[in-house]
């Protein structure tokens, strides 16, 4: 336990330190230049840090409580959609439109959770998913020319704090995005640790044993789909700062929500820092791969190896299957495994 | 009252591709529990294997069966291979199962899109497949017919196969029992891999008539992740499970889709209100009757 929250403050540390270092550290890197604190880094490592933290909300649902929702784009794109139509369409300013957008956020997940919890296992996948689906054709169907529809609505800075606009945002921005994550890892420790942490375990392994201990498991789901979802639209709102635009196909359509999925899956579901780590693996080798399949040497690859290496989600895809046959307690299961030597499976 | 007529055939034809999708999902998940997320790309696979082969066949007469006959073989092949690759070594975890089709969908269509690029490629068809039909004041395009007529004729067969021959008894009871049909000796793991070509051999049937009825003859590496989404809520709404609750499911949606769609959506300028209504409606039968119209009880 003590070596664990060392850990955790020496990572925090460093990931807090790294818009100072001015290292040049050459060919991993996924911005344009091979420079640590650049801002093609520093972008892409917040958008780790988003991912990371919304992932990890995921993980309290699916893998702390056992609830495979296939609808939690719908909660990120109300953080994404409703602040940036607060910011852009009604011209608010920042702190009101974040309480807004938190309250609807809120607000949704607690009656579609109602709802959708009266059906279990596939029919609760499907409902969850079929909620979802209903507000990507909402956004795609532009109500009044809030959404801006297929093309998406650009963030209007007009209304923003200083420190979030123009060339010293890139660094607070990380920041924030750095901030969102150990706060959401913070509560997620704090409640899966706690009574209401074990009682989803129990959830998980056996609703009806959970119920039978004079538990009631449909408050106890509904908390956890609940953070679940507040998670995903906070996780949103930091998106929308951080990337300044948004589109249904980014962050609207059910392929988000399978995203979500596959970090968590290959993180290892129902560990804390291995959906966060799975989630950052996954954002950094996205942006990586579409990084050096632009490189010029690149196109001059045979079409059969050039082919599938310049689509990440082939990758992304073929690695996650990999993991699901061989590997099925993703990369937390093959550290555990690593320290413990090897273990017999399932 | 004369777009009634063609608009209801425009909705059959559509139910029609929604049942030949569905009816897979729902025969496998009915014999393994499996949600199989790959069977989009299965109909995708399919529909690029049927513009591949119509490249190279004049299009005249009946050469239109040989690209549809195409699609249903490529649909079958990657299915089969699939049930045998990657769900074969999951049996007995069946989250493992659903995920790693996941994790098959998402790879091969960066695959096709790395492929083909995003840009949709026209199906060469002959000229009776893109004509339409005068019946008294209506106009029906011919397409309509040939999905019609694909999904009775897949239903019957399959309604066939499953009530008269020996595999499709095993499948039926495999459904019911598992580890009973197993116990009697009788090799479950076939009847898995048979009910995955079956499906996959729809899907692709499903894939090239979707381009070419709905989508102006066009195919595009996404075209199956849509359509699933749909086809999952068919197969709820039916009944996980039951082909003719899939089958009933089908017409209801299509149906559904397009009168929304044709008289609502246009007038409010609302285009995704036919497609909203389908998943409210997926709600609704979900809230009231958990088990869908035909399924089994849980």
């Amino acid at each position: 336990m003590m070596r664990k929250r060392v850990i955790a403050v020496i990572l925090l540390a460093a990931a807090v330190a790294v818009p100072f270092a001015n290292l040049i550290v050459p060919g991993v890197l996924p911005g344009p230049v091979d420079i640590l604190n650049s801002a093609g880094t520093l972008d892409v490592l917040g958008l780790c840090f988003v991912f990371g933290g919304v992932a990890l909300g995921y993980d309290v649902a699916f893998g702390f409580t056992g609830l495979l929702s296939f609808g939690q784009v719908l909660y990120f794109a109300v953080g994404t959609y409703l602040l940036d139509i607060a910011l852009s369409v009604w011209h608010w300013p920042l702190l009101p439109a974040v309480a807004v957008t938190l309250l609807a956020g809120l607000a949704l997940a607690l009656l579609l959770g109602a709802v959708s919890l009266r059906g279990s296992g596939i029919a609760f996948a499907m409902v969850t998913l079929a909620f979802a689906q209903c507000g990507y054709y909402l956004i795609e169907d532009n109500p009044h020319g809030l959404t801006g529809g297929d093309t998406g609505l650009v963030m209007s800075t007009s209304r923003l704090p200083a420190g979030l606009v123009g060339v010293a945002s890139t660094r607070n921005l990380y920041w924030l995005a750095l901030a969102f994550l150990a706060g959401a890892y913070a509560v997620v420790w704090l409640v899966t640790g706690s009574v209401t942490g074990r009682v989803w375990l129990a959830i998980r392994e056996s609703e009806r044993r959970a119920e039978v201990l004079g538990f009631r498991p449909m408050r106890f789901k509904l908390a956890s789909f609940t953070l679940s979802s507040l998670i995903a639209t906070v996780g949103g709102m930091v998106y929308l700062l951080l990337v300044g635009t948004v589109a249904p196909s980014s962050v609207a359509t059910t392929t988000v929500t399978v995203s979500i999925l596959v970090m968590v899956v290959l993180g290892g579901a129902g560990t804390r820092w291995g959906a966060v780590a799975g989630a950052m693996v996954y954002v950094y080798l996205q942006q990586y791969l579409l990084k050096i399949a632009a490189e010029p040497s690149f196109a001059s690859l045979p079409g059969p190896v050039r082919v599938p290496l310049s689509q990440p989600d082939f990758l992304l895809g073929a690695i996650f299957v990999l993991f699901i046959l061989f590997a099925p307690g993703g990369i937390a299961g093959l550290a555990a495994r690593f320290r413990r030597g090897p273990v017999e499976q399932e | 009252m004369t777009t009634f007529i063609a608009i209801t055939v425009s909705g059959l034809a559509l139910g029609a591709v929604y049942f030949l999708i569905s009816s897979g999902l729902s025969l496998i998940y009915g014999l393994m529990d499996v949600l199989n997320f790959a069977h989009g790309v299965f109909l995708t696979l399919g529909a690029y294997a049927g513009w591949a082969v119509a490249q190279h066949v004049p299009q005249r007469g009946p050469a239109f069966v040989l690209t549809a006959l195409a699609a249903a073989a490529a649909g079958a092949a990657v299915a089969a291979l699939t049930e045998i690759a990657l769900i074969r070594p999951l049996y007995g975890r069946p989250v493992s199962q659903i995920l790693v089709t996941i994790g098959l969908d998402l790879a091969l269509v960066g695959l096709l899109l790395g492929g083909f690029g995003s840009d949709s490629r026209p199906v060469p068809v002959p000229g009776w497949v893109s004509a339409v039909t005068a019946i008294g004041p209506e106009r029906i395009p011919n397409g309509d017919f040939a999905a019609l007529a694909v999904g009775l004729a897949v239903l019957a067969a399959l309604t066939w196969f499953l009530r008269r021959t020996r595999y499709g008894i095993v499948i039926r009871a495999g459904a019911e029992n598992r580890d009973m049909v197993r116990a009697l000796g009788i090799d479950v793991g076939r009847a898995f891999t048979l009910v995955f070509a079956i499906g996959g051999a729809a899907a692709g049937l499903a894939g090239l008539l979707n381009s070419v009825v709905f989508n102006s003859a066009l195919v595009d590496p996404e075209q199956g992740d849509q359509l699933l989404i749909f086809a999952f809520i068919v197969v709820v709404i039916g009944g996980l499970g039951s082909i003719t609750g899939s089958a009933i499911a089908a017409l209801l949606v299509g149906l559904v889709q397009v009168y929304v769609t044709f008289y609502a959506g246009h007038g409010a300028g609302l285009g995704q209100l036919g497609n909203m209504s389908v998943v409210l409606l997926l709600a609704a039968v979900l809230l009231v009757r958990p088990r869908g119209l035909l399924g089994r009880a849980a």
